[in-house]
């Protein structure tokens, strides 16, 4: 039997403050998150500010709290990983110098994580049997990828979008009909009461990259169709906006993502990042995986949020690579994917 | 005593160790920003060099703000790292305080100034007294040339530093009625030896925190604040 590997991660890229102790990438021995999304709910998105200092005056907190209830201590551990991109760069340093402080101090190895990695390895957790290769379906509010994962580590973009991400469309059509930030789970929570096929929205196709996304025309046609009902003096069902909104996003997410896994030849599909908690994309992905004979993984809310586990558990396949990071390790908030 | 201290609240990354009245080791640099990339090699450089064993220091001194919200973050987020990894208290040192002990021992008012964008420097007045400072004007953030009538209205000789000093020159040229100078080059910009002296003090005074409740002072709200602020006030 090798030696058990725990690690400590801590993420700061966007609006949750984070830190989990993870033990050989897949057992979560603690996760804690704060989240500032009250705070930032008074400007409708994320403030990259305020998300900074907030982090600041959290950090060691969350950090203390992932080691107790890991009932740890820094001396147990075997690395400290931390997110370093893609990412809010006032934010990210945040993390990174924090990090950097105690893997310096502790003398702890340091392994640099993406963000995206960390999400799609948030699979990894309650999954135990999930092993690469397979292809990744990242939602969020920044991201809208499909990922081939070759191996531990090694990643393909298959697909994304060319625009908006499809949280943020969510996020948008959200404040156009006053559900508010952030706009994912009311969208969701509003569209089981609506009808979804009361109102034809138009679903993107790119015809040189037919993977690709785009959310912008789906967006503008939303809030074309709220502007026309004012402009006639029609009631609008917010409901059926909603409900008819999130048809036209999961259609197309789900769509490409069976057509990922087909062309690649593969036979596994996982779905990350927030969107992934959505309960219409959740059932439509799961029920076309049934469909086509493949077999369908997905995080628990909790993993699909911003969390430090899933960096952790990203953190563990790497750290067996043998990736180390240095003490001039820098945030870089355009980190591209599988890039080191 | 042993302190650690840190300063990256402007364009100047500064690190050095103190031991009670020794200056154990200092390094400065004053070139491209990139605090995120240079402050702990440098730290490092200088802990190999004295080969100080982490685990002896007694408190990490930190310049605590005002200045550049991302530099305080950063020197902020390594002392706090180094804190909850070493299990060792914090020492915030005021950015102003920390710039003007500079010139402890002048008999002269000592104003330092950062320049803090918007037409406004972050600054305070100090007079040197007895170990430490007396607080003339404490640090805050306003206008160069509100500033200098302050000055004018002290009417004693002032000695000024800072980066705000270069920007605002003319300004000062043109507003102070007071005599005037400016501090010598090796001591004009912000230096980590200066934090950890005036950390002395307040260590002895039992002005110390845990690395959990430290937070920079920024002196400024963010700009999604301030407008936030602004709107509530215009509706009202």
């Amino acid at each position: 039997m090798e030696k058990d590997i725990k690690i400590l991660a801590i993420e700061s890229s966007c609006d949750e403050t984070a830190a989990a102790v993870v033990k050989n990438g897949r057992e979560v021995l603690s996760n804690v998150i704060s989240s500032q999304i009250e705070l930032h709910k008074l400007y409708g998105g994320v403030v990259p500010e305020i998300a900074s200092r907030k982090h600041i005056e959290k950090i060691n907190q969350v950090i203390e709290e992932a080691l107790e209830t890991a009932k740890v201590t820094l001396d147990d551990l075997d690395a400290v990983a931390v997110t370093y991109g893609p990412g809010l760069v006032g934010a990210l340093l945040v993390g990174v110098a924090e990090a950097k402080a105690i893997s310096y101090a502790k003398k702890l190895p340091l392994v640099g994580v993406h963000h995206i990695e960390g999400h799609i390895s948030a699979n990894y957790i309650e999954n135990p049997d999930l092993e690469p290769p397979f292809v990744c379906l990242v939602v969020s509010g920044g991201h809208t990828h499909l990922v081939k994962v070759k191996e531990y580590g090694v990643y393909e973009i298959l697909g994304r979008t060319r625009d908006d991400a499809a949280g943020e469309a969510f996020d948008k059509v959200a404040r156009a009909i006053g559900l508010g930030y952030p706009g994912g789970p009311k969208i969701d929570r509003l569209a089981k009461e609506g009808n979804p096929d009361a109102i034809p929205f138009p679903k993107a196709k790119i015809a040189e990259a037919p993977l690709d996304f785009s959310f912008s025309g789906l967006k503008s046609a939303v809030l074309n169709y709220l502007n026309g009902c004012k402009m006639k003096g029609e009631p609008v069902s917010e409901a059926d906006v909603a409900a008819s909104f999130q048809k036209a996003v999961v259609e197309v997410l789900t769509e490409h993502a069976i057509e990922a896994v087909k062309e690649s030849g593969m036979e596994k599909l996982a779905l990350a990042g927030g969107v992934a908690s959505n309960s219409a994309l959740r059932e439509s992905v799961a029920e076309a995986c049934r469909k086509n004979g493949i077999q369908f993984f997905y995080p628990s809310p909790i993993l699909c949020t911003d969390n430090a586990a899933m960096i952790g558990a990203a953190a563990y396949y790497e750290y067996q690579k043998g990736v180390r990071h240095g003490l001039d390790l820098n945030a870089v908030p355009g980190l591209k994917l599988g890039e080191r | 005593m042993k302190i650690l201290a840190l300063d990256s609240s402007g364009l100047v990354a500064s690190v050095a160790i103190a031991q009670d009245e020794t200056l154990l080791a200092e390094y400065t640099v004053n070139y491209k920003k990139t605090h995120s990339q240079t402050l702990l090699p440098m730290l490092d450089e200088i802990v190999r060099m004295t080969e100080l064993d982490l685990d002896t220091v007694d408190y990490l001194a930190v310049a605590a703000g005002p200045g550049s919200f991302t530099g305080l973050r950063i020197g902020s987020a390594t002392a706090k790292g180094l804190g909850l990894a070493l299990n060792k208290p914090l020492i915030s040192v005021p950015t102003l305080e920390g710039l003007a002990f500079n010139l402890a021992g002048a008999d002269k008012r000592i104003c330092p100034m950062m320049d803090a964008r918007r037409s406004q420097v972050y600054t305070g007045i100090y007079q040197s007294e007895g170990e430490g400072l007396n607080t003339i004007l404490p640090q805050t953030a306003m206008g160069v040339e509100e500033l200098a009538e302050k000055i004018n209205d002290m009417g004693q000789p002032v000695i000024v530093l800072g980066d705000g000093v270069p920007v605002y020159e003319a300004v000062l040229k043109k507003t102070l009625r007071v005599p005037w100078e400016k501090a010598p080059l090796h001591l004009n910009r912000q230096r980590a030896s200066s934090i950890a002296a005036l950390a002395m003090v307040y260590a002895r005074e039992g002005k110390q925190q845990t690395a959990r409740e430290h937070r920079p002072q920024y002196l400024r709200m963010s700009q999604a604040e301030r407008e936030r602020l602004s709107k509530e006030t215009e509706a009202k």
